[in-house]
């Protein structure tokens, strides 16, 4: 993985935001992008061009990215289904809502359907209590969740899939 | 009384014309009248409080930050709200941005913060969009940038994105992260007003914190403490959830008792699906969880209010704690094991690993806990989850110790007969479907609520 032209600009706008010698700063935001520009998921490739962009030690990036929970260190699905499972979205069924989704989509937790479609992550509280039980899903949230909504954001997953190809 | 939700409803309101026209970025103008050092008086007379948990009066918080000749010193907003049972900035980013960047730049003025740094949990990502679109609007409008104003004062506002980790809302730990490194707690003294991020004096508030700001700025930290009650002065958000019908972001003055914000139909509505009130987590899930009955009134059988002292009346013996104002309510079907399991797992998982007392210690209790819901306890293992978290407590780097060893010792002190059933029912524990906690000794709604 390398980041293009356009991905390059914007990791030297994210560095001069810190002041100077600080670029190390920008390492957990850099690594989102490469995340995002690698299939959604850190390879050493990826976190070693990191480490060249921002002048650090290949091991300042793995300590980093093996401590947050957001960087994916090995391959995930095409969509990460990472449902809430903390206290309050379990006082409100999130044990059913990742049971149905395993049994759907016939998985176990942390693992990827074979066609590399879905990955399921149970996660720990994403700050939507009010909204339980959720999930994350890319970028954006999708909460209230219940079997037909899970379904139904299934069915999306397929069908956006399908349109990309 | 509402003074940050004012305008919550306000169609718009995230957008600035909209903001303006609604009275917004007015305490700017006027805190450029002011010396920063009578910014910082205004926020020490209202007595404001931090609203990220801790509760440490923010106007003294600031006066100790350190000036030295010649070094710059920074603003950095908390944003990385992860405390389960909490989801209020989230609310006040998502559709108030304008007020927490107004908030920011009074803010960086009092403090002569020249790059201010909003550090958000990394899955807010799309709010991170949000602000910055915000962030852009104030400056095209001449807020931020260079000699803002003409008042010769520069600031910049940055979003930072996390990945990830609840320890990174423990401010020492967010400056580590800032840093481009893992969230490991620092050891304080020194403090971050002395030596923060990059080694610079930092002050590190809550958004909702820095929020306040302004209706303090606009009205006057005197008018801002007259709401409330004693050192309770203001207003605060309350993230509701859990079993009751409305759950969701209420602004509260702080005069409401926790019996007419659950039951009545201008806060919580009462528990959902005609069932009654168990327990409650009145502040987010690392304070103690209360029954019914000590949660509506207090040991001595005084009336419990929606405040900073009245919750914590009693202590931890009989009391709980307002915390983040993360309010988690229970009904009479919950299982107190079950979900005292769910935060010892949460806790388990956000330990940095620095101090081996979390470390292993949160780990154990989970395993302990999982081993008593599955029906596979002892009931020796209730004392020795007791003796755990007693050894958590006090003995790490950061306060993630007490928030683990919190929730498990109030549910073995207030549930311990729902511990002893899940032992001494192994079967039943084990095979019961999931949410039918027929052992629970349902406490019923006092009258008149």
């Amino acid at each position: 993985m390398k980041f293009s032209a356009e991905k390059l600009n914007k990791v030297k706008e994210i560095i001069a935001r810190y002041p100077e010698g600080k670029q190390k700063s920008a390492l957990i935001p850099v690594l989102h992008m490469a995340q995002e520009e690698n299939g959604g998921w850190l390879s050493t490739e990826a976190m070693d061009h990191v480490a060249e962009l921002l002048s650090i030690l290949p091991i300042e990036v793995y300590e980093v990215a093996t401590f947050y929970t957001m960087f994916n260190l090995k391959p995930v699905g095409k969509y990460v289904f990472e449902v809430c499972r903390t206290g309050p979205c379990m006082l409100n069924g999130s044990d059913n809502i990742i049971e149905y989704i395993k049994e759907k989509l016939s998985i176990r937790e942390g693992e990827t359907t074979p066609d590399g479609m879905f990955t399921l992550k149970p996660a720990e509280c994403l700050g939507a209590c009010g909204y339980a039980p959720m999930m994350q899903l890319g970028k954006h949230y999708r909460e209230h969740l219940t079997k037909e909504k899970v379904d139904a954001i299934i069915d999306e997953c397929r069908r956006n899939a399908a349109n990309n190809n | 009384m509402k003074l940050l939700l004012e305008h919550a409803h306000v169609e718009g309101i995230r957008y600035y014309d909209t903001y303006r026209k609604h009275g917004g970025y007015r305490s700017v103008e006027k805190a450029f009248k002011m010396t920063p050092d009578e910014i910082v008086e205004e926020v020490k007379k209202s007595g404001l409080r931090g609203r990220g948990g801790a509760g440490f009066p923010t106007g003294m918080k600031w006066s100790f930050l350190a000036k030295p000749e010649g070094v710059p010193r920074h603003l950095v907003c908390n944003a990385d709200e992860s405390e389960p049972g909490t989801f209020k900035d989230r609310y006040l980013m998502e559709f108030l941005p304008h007020l927490l960047i107004e908030g920011l730049i009074v803010s960086s003025f009092a403090l002569g913060s020249h790059a201010t740094y909003i550090y958000i949990r990394g899955e807010y990502a799309w709010i991170v969009d949000i602000l910055e679109q915000a962030i852009a609007e104030a400056k095209n409008n001449g807020w931020l940038g260079k000699n803002i104003l003409n008042t010769g004062f520069d600031c910049e506002i940055y979003v930072q994105r996390g990945g990830g980790a609840y320890i990174c809302g423990e401010e020492t730990a967010l400056i580590e992260s800032l840093e481009g490194k893992r969230g490991n707690p620092r050891i304080k003294p020194p403090f971050p007003a002395i030596q923060g991020v990059w080694m610079r004096p930092t002050v590190v508030n809550n958004v909702e914190t820095l929020a306040a700001v302004v209706p303090i700025i606009n009205n006057g930290g005197e008018e801002y403490a007259k709401i409330g009650v004693g050192r309770s002065t203001g207003t605060k958000l309350l993230s509701v959830c859990g079993n009751v019908k409305k759950p969701g972001i209420y602004e509260i003055d702080m005069t409401q008792s926790v019996e007419e914000f659950i039951f009545s139909d201008e806060y919580c509505g009462g528990i959902a699906n005609g069932k009654r009130l168990k327990a409650c987590i009145p502040g987010g899930s690392s304070v103690p969880i209360l029954p019914a009955n000590l949660l509506l009134k207090t040991a001595k059988g005084e009336t419990r209010y929606m405040n900073y002292e009245s919750l914590s009346d009693g202590g931890f013996a009989t009391g709980s704690m307002m915390g983040s104002g993360g309010f988690i309510v229970m009904d009479e079907d919950q299982c107190v094991v079950r979900h005292t399991m769910t935060l010892a797992r949460f806790y388990n998982h956000e330990s940095c690993g620095q101090c081996s007392p979390c470390r292993e210690g949160t780990g154990w209790m989970y395993k302990i806990l999982k081993n008593i819901e599955y029906g596979k306890g002892k009931l020796s293992d209730i004392d020795l989850l007791w003796d755990i978290q007693r050894k958590i407590e006090g003995n790490t780097i950061c306060p993630l110790g007490d928030a683990a060893a919190w929730p498990v010792a109030a549910a073995i002190r207030h549930f311990r007969d729902e511990f002893e059933w899940h032992v001494n029912n192994p079967d039943e524990a084990q095979n019961r479907n999931f949410g039918l906690a027929h052992y629970a000794d349902p406490i019923h709604i006092p009258a008149g609520a």
